[in-house]
């Protein structure tokens, strides 16, 4: 009905609309006189919701018992906390009063809409202090039968006996001390020992459709996680794996331990229906241990990538970044204009604030210490020039910053025991038209963090990769033209001059794109990925010297055992052939090769670091003679022992199969007339026979075709 | 071990094959003419004019006078070997796929593509000592069980009593080739886990060899269908040849054609392999193909064998004498 006819029917009745109070109308409930409200649809729609238990209510106890003057304001209070945290239905909030005095009785029921909001209300306002008297004591409305009947009596716990768990760490107690892998194909997850001596794996576990995406060694090794559809799991144990917890996250596409394997980090995005729309992002921190919850975040995509110059769509991971040792202290956060910091303790922001820094693009942590290394690029067209800061957490103090001018990127790249910082700075030439590369050396560890500025020999050099020696103190750089750029290694640390890094030499033309150091240093493998086919050189750093150039042929990965002594190669599906992976020594010997169709993946089992002090290493080190005899002797053993049973294997091998051919022999003579018959009578067996025997024999023939006599003239 | 590099084919080559003697070699390509060769030097000796399709496989008779030859053409014809002219032509109504004479060259089996609503099927044929008796009735046809896969290559078994067949459905199977009942199967567990593309019989009949897009190589007992050996070899297989003279095998292959030009030439693998026969290792390779190899025989004097590849050329490969005195 249009307001222009109301008005007319009004007055056709004699009704002036400026004395009629409207709320003081009253119709009968559920009678609407043909009337049908606007919001008709939406209200059916809620009826279909309409939770029929007591779900949905909260008791809310410990109240002030007010007179009735004030008991509108103490509604109002109510109302005002928990509207808050959700919608509480109309008339939803009813708190009971004396009859006879018409004060309250120091309680009070809400309704909400939702049981979920309800949960959330009662989880956030238990032991709300309103004044110093009153504590709120929230319930459900639903568990308060249960509580009523609680015995009067306390009874005592009964403790359970200790069941002692397996042992996480057993693979560590190897008596040949092998290390372990995991490689994915086909369906098949499978753990192994890479038996060296052997030359071969040895199985430890296999299990298919282990994991519906990808699985991953928590760093320290204990653990290894799956993804599933429900959420994730971690297995380890003694022997079998078996699955030590489950962490509930529906869809789960990534996931991201703790440095100290304290808490695992999963990750959810959900692609919007609406294209133009950020997708939706969840992400859980959950206690490894007790498989509890911590915290989780929900949001917008846009909230956790990083506004980049590149402008990456969707999140970059791993979104939370851990600070550096075992502690697990602290991990953070990058957002538009913002560094998020967080403490494991309370799961909540350091100082309950971010840190804002305009712009900053990216953060990386100390590997080992809770500083925080930050870059900012240039603004304003210039005007205000580039910055690589390093922050001291949680006291959030500068410790040293560093300007840079007409920077077009920056790269941080800390070296694993923390002591140094390389950055490399990408600089715009003068004409703005190409960029070179350079370095901003930090030395952490010393008095004021000195910075060292390193150019290349030539500066116009492009760098393809950068690595630091693991707990060394060298790095090394591809740099040049493609296809045949060179290798470069520097030291942070000579004799003769301490503080000044050094070049230790350049190999010339290389065909190397990738970098892998030994984890113990020393070694390194210049490798040719991709475009080059799978190249390896395997690299002394101490010598400057070449061990062995190979080749594993469209190789795709390239991984170092956490003990530095063997090295495997892969290539995993991303080719159609030659899937499966290659194991070599440190010096690039091939020990074995294990062809498997359709490998995904190869990964080393960490190792936790050793509990031999650097003293007691270098000892073992000076003795390693001593040390070494008697392993030796066992490897004697062991060779002697395959090539016996190479031996033996091949043996029966020959045996088997004479066997065949004696089988095959006799029914040959069994059938030989018959096939005569079949090739009408000729004896054709025996001319095969003769053959046989017959020997080739090359017969030498000369012979003089021509002679002729010539006279030459002088 | 220099190869003698036989330029003669314009299309892909398909197939070869050794005669008794080991003097002749014939081969077929997709162009639409068989070729014969001296197979000691490698030149050419003539041509069999008359198909107007691709030359799938031949077979040549004990006594080197009959060519027998399946075609795209949807016939396989018989040639007399000497002059080039053709004896006979048995037609199909879908293109035919192998071939292969019996012992004593009285029969013939040969299998046919499924084809619109046609489905594969094994067609045994006699052969008349005097082509002009020659008649084109089939005294036998098995239909395969998977009508839709094609067939890809079956052969006698010993004293012509069996049939052994193998195809896309990489599944082998023995018939018995009086009454065409189906005696034996792969089982999945043991076969071959993608089509078979080649299969090649012993001197004596007695066991035979399949190549597969698995991967694999498989050697197997022709009587009871044992799976004796099995070689592995990183790329699909579409080409098996045993050597007469040692134990070895050789294996050919290599990235499917279409995907060939997309990455690096040695990405494909076109390398033919040898193995063990006993102990089932791989001894070497012989390279130089630029495409797939689809074709190997070995000569029946084990001294020399010959390549096909999808790039249209025939390597013929005379042994050194290293090649005879390889330890393992």
């Amino acid at each position: 009905m249009a307001e222009l006819d109301i008005d007319t029917r009004a007055a056709q009745l004699g009704i002036d609309w400026s004395q009629v109070n409207l709320d003081s109308v009253k119709l009968p409930p559920g009678e609407n006189f043909g009337i049908e409200s606007d919001d008709e649809g939406v209200y059916h729609d809620d009826q279909l919701e309409f939770d029929t238990g007591f779900g949905n209510i909260i008791v809310v106890d410990n109240l002030p018992v007010v007179p009735k003057t004030k008991f509108e304001k103490l509604e109002n209070v109510l109302k005002k906390i928990y509207s808050q945290l959700g919608v509480i239905k109309e008339r939803g909030l009813w708190m009971p009063v004396d009859p006879n005095t018409g004060t309250t009785l120091g309680y009070c029921f809400i309704e909400f809409n939702t049981p979920q909001e309800a949960q959330n209300a009662k989880e956030k306002t238990h032991g709300y202090k309103l004044d110093k008297s009153h504590i709120f004591a929230v319930n459900m409305f639903d568990d308060f039968d249960r509580l009523m009947n609680v015995k009067e009596e306390w009874e005592a716990p009964q403790t359970k006996p200790y069941v002692p768990g397996e042992n996480l760490q057993k693979w560590l107690t190897d008596e040949k001390a092998r290390d372990q892998l995991v490689t994915r194909s086909g369906p098949d997850t499978e753990v192994l020992w890479n038996d060296a001596r052997q030359k071969n794996t040895e199985l430890v576990h296999k299990r298919s459709y282990w994991t519906e995406s990808y699985v991953q060694w928590s760093p320290l090794g204990t653990y290894l996680v799956t993804l599933h559809k429900q959420g994730a799991a971690v297995w380890g144990g003694a022997d079998t794996f078996t699955r030590l917890m489950r962490y509930q996250h529906n869809m789960v596409k990534l996931v991201d331990f703790s440095p100290g394997e304290k808490y695992l980090v999963t990750y959810h995005s959900q692609e919007p229906s609406n294209p133009r729309d950020a997708s939706k992002v969840e992400i859980k921190v959950f206690d490894v241990r007790t498989g509890r919850m911590m915290r989780d975040f929900k949001g917008s995509a846009d909230e956790f990538s990083i506004g980049g110059p590149g402008g990456v769509a969707g999140a970059s991971w791993p979104v939370f970044r851990w600070a550096g040792g075992k502690d697990d202290k602290y991990f953070a956060k990058l957002s538009k204009n913002t560094i998020s910091v967080y403490e494991t303790e309370t799961f909540g922001l350091i100082d309950k604030k971010s840190i804002k820094v305009d712009n900053v693009v990216d953060i990386c942590w100390s590997p080992t210490d809770s500083i925080l290394s930050l870059f900012v690029p240039e603004q304003g067209g210039g005007n205000q020039p580039a910055k690589v800061a390093l922050v001291q957490i949680p006291s959030k103090v500068e410790l040293r910053q560093k300007n840079l001018f007409s920077v077009s990127d920056c790269k941080m790249y800390w070296q694993s025991s923390g002591e140094y910082l390389a950055v490399k700075v990408d600089r715009y030439t003068k004409t703005k038209k190409s960029t070179y590369s350079g370095f901003e050396l930090f030395r952490i560890k010393e008095r004021d963090i000195p910075i060292e500025v390193l150019e290349l020999d030539n500066k116009n050099d492009k760098i393809i990769a950068f690595a630091w020696e693991p707990k060394g103190h060298r790095f090394a750089v591809i740099h040049g033209d493609q296809p045949r750029p060179d290798v470069s290694f520097y030291t942070m640390k000579t004799t003769q001059h301490g503080g000044r890094v050094t070049k230790l030499g350049t190999l010339k033309a290389k065909q190397a794109n990738a970098l892998f150091w030994s984890p113990t240093g020393k070694y390194i493998i210049l490798a040719g990925l991709k475009n080059f086919n799978g190249q390896l050189e395997f690299f002394n750093v101490d010598e400057l010297e070449t061990m062995a150039t190979t080749e594993h042929f469209m190789a795709t990965d390239v991984e170092w055992d956490p003990t530095g002594r063997y090295v495997a190669t892969a290539v995993t599906s991303v080719h159609e052939m030659e899937n499966g992976f290659t194991i070599w020594s440190f010096n690039g010997k091939l020990l074995y090769r294990n062809l498997k169709d359709h490998f995904f993946q190869l990964a080393w089992r960490p190792r936790p670091p050793s509990f031999l002090s650097p003293e007691k290493e270098e000892e073992i080190a000076k003795n390693l003679k001593k040390y070494s005899k008697k392993y030796e002797l066992e490897d004697q053993d062991v060779s002697l022992l395959l090539s016996e049973q190479d031996r033996e294997k091949r043996k029966a091998l020959k045996e088997e199969w004479e066997k065949w051919v004696k089988q095959w022999k006799s029914l040959q003579e069994e059938e030989k007339l018959a096939r005569q018959n079949l090739r009408d009578g000729e004896i054709s067996d025996e001319e095969e026979e003769e053959d046989e025997a017959k020997e080739v024999k090359e017969v030498e023939f000369e012979d003089v075709i021509d002679v002729t006599e010539e006279v030459v003239q002088e | 071990m220099r190869p003698i590099l036989m330029k003669g084919h314009e299309r892909p080559l398909t197939f070869l094959r050794y005669n008794r003697d080991g003097d002749m070699l014939f081969s077929c390509a997709k162009d639409h003419t068989p070729t014969l060769w001296y197979a000691d030097n490698g030149q050419r000796h003539g041509t069999y004019r008359g198909h107007n399709g691709a030359v799938w496989c031949c077979d040549v008779s004990r006594d080197s006078s009959r060519l027998i030859t399946g075609s795209a053409d949807q016939t396989a014809k018989l040639w007399d070997v000497k002059t080039g002219k053709q004896l006979f032509s048995f037609k199909f109504s879908s293109p035919a796929r192998s071939v292969d004479f019996s012992v004593g060259d009285k029969l013939a089996v040969i299998t046919t593509d499924p084809f619109m609503e046609r489905t594969s099927a094994i067609h045994v044929k006699r052969i008349a000592d005097d082509p002009q008796d020659q008649v084109s009735d089939s005294v036998l046809v098995l239909e395969n069980p998977e009508g839709r896969k094609r067939i890809n290559r079956a052969v006698w078994g010993p004293l012509n009593q069996t049939i052994v067949s193998g195809g896309e459905d990489a599944i082998l199977r023995i018939w018995d080739a009086e009454t065409g009942k189906l005696l034996k199967e792969t089982d999945k567990e043991v076969g071959h886990k993608q089509t078979i593309t080649s299969l090649c019989k012993s001197a004596d009949d007695s066991h035979f060899l399949t190549g597969s897009l698995d991967k694999t190589a498989k050697l197997w007992d022709m009587r009871t269908l044992t799976l004796i050996k099995t070689y592995t070899s990183g790329v699909p297989v579409n080409a098996v040849s045993m050597s007469p003279l040692l134990d070895h095998v050789v294996i050919g292959g290599g990235q499917d054609a279409s995907a060939v030009t997309t990455t690096d030439h040695r990405a494909g693998n076109f390398e033919a392999k040898f193995y063990d026969k006993i102990l089932q290792e791989e001894i070497g390779g012989v390279k130089g193909h630029f495409g797939p190899i689809n074709a190997l025989a070995f000569n029946p004097d084990g001294r020399s064998f010959s390549s096909g590849g999808e790039d249209g050329y025939v390597r013929l490969h005379h042994f050194d004498s290293d090649y005879f005195n390889i330890k393992i």
